[in-house]
């Protein structure tokens, strides 16, 4: 493992120590979820992305408001992080009126336009032409923002990927493309999908920077983004990061995953970025027993309370499917 | 000889029968190979077959299609799986736009045996993007020919006719029968040839159109009728480009009265076409307008609660029934 502390970009303990919640809860959150898939009480099609959070934080800490994200569908954790309560996205979840689609559709298919944050379609890839669409306005309008958007090594085999990276590129876009290299794409390894071995590659063809990172080291991911950031801030266009990682669980809750050794997994899990944060963080004396303890009881009561508000939440009305069609 | 098969049993089967009978029969689609399909429609047909005739794809729809046609010029029979039907609008161009038109550019001189199978249809909780019914997209489309079975014996019966047939054929699946719907499947080849409907009851009062998973609720709701004295014949169309005209017009002869219902939404759905050829051909057999009773012109929602609103079941299939046979 590359060592934790790369550090052109410094955080300051209280930063560090808020970025510590953030991988916790995430987690929570996903490990939540799955019990309650199997428990029954969420129908909906749940990806978690236990064991990607690092990419997750790491991106999306010390994004601005008005930064848009482009989310993946394992990426709930990037919607906390730009603003949406948790109750609210649980209650996605539940199929509930206080979700982001009021029932319509579950997972991350929704999006909030005055927190920057796109919701994608099941369909992927389709995301990376919209955040291109996002980031022309920004230079249209001479602003500093940026667009980070978010796609798995699956979804870079896709076309509208390629057309997404050429026209950023051509364009010179502030927009950041995010790989979640995972290794897999549902039972499908990277090499059995591509002929390359790394997704970084594919930016130099756009004209364009690819980097291939640890995924699972949050500082190094934070680095990159913020490098990256201070690019596309400036004007000097995209930049294409690909953050290796392993997902847990399987495709979906529902997927047993036999397609890839235990070995495979444990090897993974020792990789598992949280302790490994977390012991930098100890050495540093950033983080206390104490600390460590009060945030992982904040995480269970903050995942507690979602649960509760999306479980006692109105259920929508039958005739609301035919409503929001038009505006 | 016959055995009682699975919906979904069935299709498997009938890609085994035909890929030992034809070389040139080749499988091709995501997650396909080892882990045998999203729904394990392909399980163990890797294992049968090996790497090249069950062809595990990177996740890119259109090419999957566009890679069918380039085999199917060489004298290759593909089957192209869509791991669900929603997934169908990524390869949009190469089936309307190459597949459909090449025989008619090509003068007559060639042609596109394929097959993309579409796992279609709701009542899963799939939610927006995994619970379409694309069908009257692709019947739109001259030069296509689109099937819909709703039994295991049709599965595999017109699966095995689509290979065999030397156009384009998109056979949509229903994803809510695959396990649901069983029954005597014979062994061997006993094709269901396109282009031809099925009786499933037999009754003079009123004729009504379906298909797919819409001819369960169908035949409840003609059951309840008998009982108030209406006799209703249930046929079940099967193909739905090229319908099965003298079947409808023969039915019609008896009843003078017609229900269409189908899960696709009501504007410019399949009833929308079957309502204008009859009215068109058959205007002076009525004695009702030909109604139609389908799902709303909305989205597949993800709650429970707003997807029952939309679908058509033997409760409002009865009540439909009740005011054709009394106009
Ligand atoms: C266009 C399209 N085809 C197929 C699918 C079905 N599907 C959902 S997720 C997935 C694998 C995605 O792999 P990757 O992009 O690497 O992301 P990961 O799930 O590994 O995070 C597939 C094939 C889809 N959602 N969209």
């Amino acid at each position: 493992m590359p060592s934790i502390k790369r550090t052109k970009f410094k955080l300051s303990p209280e930063q560090l120590l808020e970025m510590f919640y953030w991988l916790k809860l995430i987690r929570a959150f996903d490990e939540r979820l799955s019990i309650l898939v199997k428990q029954g009480k969420v129908r909906s099609g749940v990806y978690t992305g236990i064991g990607q959070e690092a990419i997750i934080v790491g991106t999306g800490f010390g994004l601005r408001k008005d930064d848009y994200i482009c989310p993946l569908h394992r990426d709930l954790g990037s919607f906390l992080m730009k603003g949406v309560e948790p109750g609210v996205m649980m209650s996605q979840m539940f199929a509930k009126t206080t979700g982001l689609s009021k029932g319509r559709d579950s997972a991350l298919h929704s999006g909030v336009s005055d927190l920057g944050i796109f919701g994608n379609t099941s369909m992927l890839g389709a995301n990376l032409p919209v955040a291109a669409g996002l980031a022309l306005t920004y230079k249209m309008e001479h602003t500093d923002n940026v667009v980070v958007a978010y796609f798995g090594e699956g979804a870079s085999n896709v076309g509208d990927f390629h057309e997404a990276l050429n026209f950023a590129g051509v364009q010179r876009l502030p927009i950041i493309f995010v790989c979640e290299n995972n290794q897999y794409a549902y039972s499908v390894p990277i090499e059995k999908s591509m002929a390359i071995d790394d997704v970084a590659d594919r930016a130099e063809s756009y004209g364009f920077d690819g980097v291939a990172i640890n995924g699972n080291d949050v500082l190094a991911v934070y680095q990159s983004t913020q490098g990256a950031l201070a690019r596309a801030r400036s004007g000097e266009g995209p930049t294409l990061i690909e953050c290796k990682t392993y997902r847990w669980h399987g495709h979906s809750e529902h997927d047993k995953a036999f397609y890839r050794t235990n070995e495979e997994l444990a090897m993974w899990k020792s990789r598992d970025p949280i302790p490994t944060f977390t012991t930098y963080l100890k050495g540093l004396h950033v983080l206390s027993d104490q600390q460590e303890q009060d945030i992982v009881e904040r995480v269970a009561k903050v995942i507690d309370e979602a649960v509760e508000f999306a479980m006692s939440a109105p259920d929508p009305k039958p005739e609301d499917a035919v409503t929001d069609l038009y505006a | 000889m016959s055995k009682d098969l699975s919906y979904l049993e069935a299709i498997r089967e009938a890609l085994a029968e035909e890929m030992r009978r034809d070389p040139k029969v080749f499988i091709l689609g995501e997650d396909v190979g080892a882990y045998g399909g999203a729904f394990g429609v392909t399980q163990g047909l890797h294992e049968e077959f090996g790497d090249m005739r069950v062809v595990d794809t990177p996740i890119s729809e259109s090419a999957i299609v566009g890679i069918s046609i380039g085999a199917s010029l060489r004298g290759y029979r593909p089957v192209a799986e869509m791991q669900f039907a929603d997934f169908i609008s990524c390869a949009f161009d190469q089936i309307v736009n190459q597949a459909a038109t090449l025989r008619y550019r090509y003068g007559g001189r060639a042609s596109v045996p394929i097959v993309i199978r579409a796992p279609s249809g709701g009542n899963v909780s799939g939610g927006l993007y995994h619970s379409q019914n694309p069908e009257a997209w692709f019947v739109h489309r001259p030069g296509l020919k689109v099937v819909a079975p709703s039994t295991a014996y049709d599965a595999k019966g017109l699966l095995k006719a689509a290979i065999r047939d030397d156009n384009p054929v998109v056979y949509f699946e229903h994803k809510f029968l695959y396990r649901r719907a069983k029954g005597p499947v014979p062994e061997g080849d006993d094709i269901v040839p396109i282009g031809v409907a099925a009786t499933r009851r037999e009754g003079g009062d009123v004729t009504l159109l379906t298909y797919g998973a819409m001819v369960t609720p169908s035949l409840e709701a003609a059951d309840r009728l008998a009982k108030e004295g209406v006799e209703v014949e249930v046929i079940d169309l099967r193909t739905l480009m090229p319908f099965d005209k003298a079947a409808i017009f023969a039915s019609l002869e008896k009843t003078s009265r017609v229900l269409i219902v189908h899960e696709d939404v009501k504007t410019l759905g399949i009833g929308a076409e079957l309502s204008a050829v009859i009215m068109e051909e058959r205007f002076d057999r009525l004695d009702a307008p030909v109604m139609r009773l389908t799902y709303p012109d909305t989205h597949p929602p993800f709650s429970h609660i707003l997807e029952q609103a939309n679908l058509p079941n033997p409760d409002t299939i009865t009540g439909a029934l009740r005011r054709v046979a009394s106009y």
